[in-house]
């Protein structure tokens, strides 16, 4: 049994990373925003299935421009996440304005419900807007973008594994989602408007009288949070085909798993988290049923990133980068 | 003469408690201006009203004849009134650089930056040591330094601060008040809430007593100090 499970090791491996890239991602738009407003957006996930949306549509219309083929496909794919951002980034601030903004002063749980409300709205309007322009189909296949595989013939360097194999969609989507990590990261650390969100974070009275625009700097933290989940939903798409309306659920409730696990409020947390989570799901999907005699099956792998919430939230809530808050009295 | 600062029947609330009722004061360029008073008294409120922290009910904020009434913090502080918030509140996950580069973001001149870091290090020549140290982990004497040193890099036209010694040994409150006398001396205008009021009036040109969000009393600190009331509900 051991043996099989190193066997297919490197290949969970790589399937898990990329999966867990696409994760931190989207755990990066719920941990700036809570740790700027200390709200929990569960609209988040519906952001990103909106960018999947509206990725796939313009790749649609690329391919019926006949571009596909014809231009690079990096381009093109870059092309259309770079323009999905921008519009996500724009429905983020607004939907701040409208439905969190109003809420400032209230108490949580009042924006979280209004949160949930945005979700199921835009959720809806993905779904009637697709039926309408897609023939009655909620759901949408994107074009065929990465048909090569490359293979990593690795038993041929060490004889206890299997070789490896993935679609070259992959490697795209893991060096653009590590490419979107490390700005972010720059962005935040470096850079004053970078500064700006951390000290509002950290103190937003404090912030403004140093001369921070606090709506400014929540504005933009929503701009970039949203970019980076719409930017996330085009490479999902491009990495799976086909979506629905409803992929930003469970997604989205697993990427703020992996922010939870990182300590919630912490980017570098969210990375580590998101990346634990697509690992450990990847290696069930491949070995539970191995482990369990065929009594689970692979289906049953979305239950270990809520397994892992639970026994962070009993455990650890703070979370593995977080620091433990002390409530001021 | 048009004064730098001028209060006129200023009225604020903190959430349904009515914290200033009708008050008038004025700070003129130059000067130290000490506002005492106990607990409560409406000292901190009167600073969080002039920085845009707290919304004016009613009355007139005049900053060199602006009305400043109601602007927000970022607004104010772009006109170079700086406020050091009671407790220090330096950003704790931040060093001690950081701290001082927010405290210049309405600087855009990096070259500016960097001259009145030092200038700032002139003053408190420890924060050149702790730069890259995390605020958080200072002493509260440190933390109070660096927060004034941060105020500093606004260039402020008038610094508010609020209770600069509160929690402090007595050898760094009095550093802490040689240095605003000096910071004074270099052109400041000042304006000082403490609890600690025979320091705090002991350099102040002049004096406002605040009693549950009333001025009771005014006059030079000299003046103050040598009042009995004052000697009796604030000096004993």
């Amino acid at each position: 049994m051991l043996e099989n499970i190193l066997r297919t090791l490197p290949q969970v491996l790589f399937d898990g990373i990329t999966l867990g890239t696409v994760y931190a991602v989207i755990a990066l738009g719920y941990t700036m925003v809570y740790g700027i407003l200390k709200l929990i957006n569960f609209a988040h996930g519906e952001i990103f299935m909106t960018g999947a949306f509206i990725g796939t549509a313009i790749l649609l219309a690329f391919s019926s421009l006949g571009w596909i083929g014809t231009l690079p496909i990096i381009i093109l794919v870059l092309v259309a996440m770079f323009l999905t951002a921008g519009v996500t980034g724009a429905i983020g601030v607004g939907i701040e304005r409208i439905a969190y903004r109003p809420l400032r002063k209230a108490p949580k749980l009042i924006a979280l419900i209004s949160a949930i409300g945005i979700s199921f709205l835009l959720q809806d309007l993905v779904r009637f807007t697709t039926e309408f322009a897609n023939d009655g189909n909620f759901y949408l296949i994107g074009p065929e973008l990465f048909k090569s595989n490359i293979n990593v013939p690795l038993s041929k360097m060490a004889s206890f594994l299997s070789d490896a194999s993935f679609k070259t969609s992959f490697l795209f989507v893991l060096v653009t989602a590590v490419a979107l990590m490390i700005i972010l990261d720059v962005f935040v650390n470096k850079t004053k408007w970078g500064m700006a969100m951390r000290a509002v974070a950290q103190d937003r009275d404090t912030a403004a009288l140093m001369g921070v625009n606090v709506n400014k700097t929540i504005s933009l933290t929503f701009f970039i949070g949203s970019a980076l989940g719409g930017a996330t939903g085009v490479l999902f798409a491009v990495q799976y085909g086909t979506i629905d309306p409803y992929i930003g659920f469970i997604l989205g409730l697993k990427a703020f798993t992996a922010a939870v696990l990182g300590g919630i409020g912490n980017i570098r947390g969210a990375v580590l988290g998101g990346l634990i989570i697509g690992v450990v799901e990847m290696f069930a999907a491949a070995n539970l049923s191995t482990l369990t005699n065929h009594v689970i099956g692979a289906e049953y792998k979305d239950v270990f990133a809520f397994i892992i919430l639970i026994l962070v939230l009993l455990f650890k809530p703070e979370g593995l980068l977080g620091k433990a808050l002390h409530e001021k009295v | 003469m048009t004064h730098l600062l001028e209060v006129k029947n200023l009225v604020s609330h903190y959430g349904q408690l009515q914290a200033l009722r009708e008050i008038n004061f004025h700070i003129d360029e130059g000067e130290i201006v000490s506002l005492i008073g106990g607990n409560g008294a409406g000292k901190s409120t009167t600073l969080k009203s002039l920085s845009g922290l707290v919304n004016v009910t009613s009355g007139e904020i005049k900053f060199l004849d602006k009305s400043i009434v109601n602007l927000l913090p970022h607004q104010i502080s772009a006109m170079n009134i700086t406020h050091v918030p009671e407790g220090r509140r330096i950003f704790p996950e931040m060093t001690v650089e950081e701290n001082l580069y927010l405290g210049a973001f309405n600087v855009r001149d990096k070259a500016i930056i960097k001259e009145r870091m030092e200038k700032g290090f002139e003053y408190f020549p420890i924060l050149k040591k702790r730069l890259h140290q995390k605020g958080g982990t200072m002493s509260g004497g440190e933390q109070q330094m660096l927060a004034i040193a941060r105020a500093l890099m606004n260039q402020p036209k008038l610094l508010m601060l609020d209770e600069p010694s509160m929690g402090l040994a007595p050898i760094i409150v009095d550093q802490i008040f040689e240095i605003i006398q000096e910071l004074n001396k270099s052109g400041i205008t000042i304006l000082l809430v403490e609890q600690n009021a025979y320091h705090a009036l002991q350099i102040a040109d002049r004096g406002y007593v605040l009693q549950t969000g009333e001025i009771i009393l005014s006059g030079t600190g000299k003046e103050l100090i040598e009042n009995d009331e004052i000697r009796e509900a604030y000096l004993a």
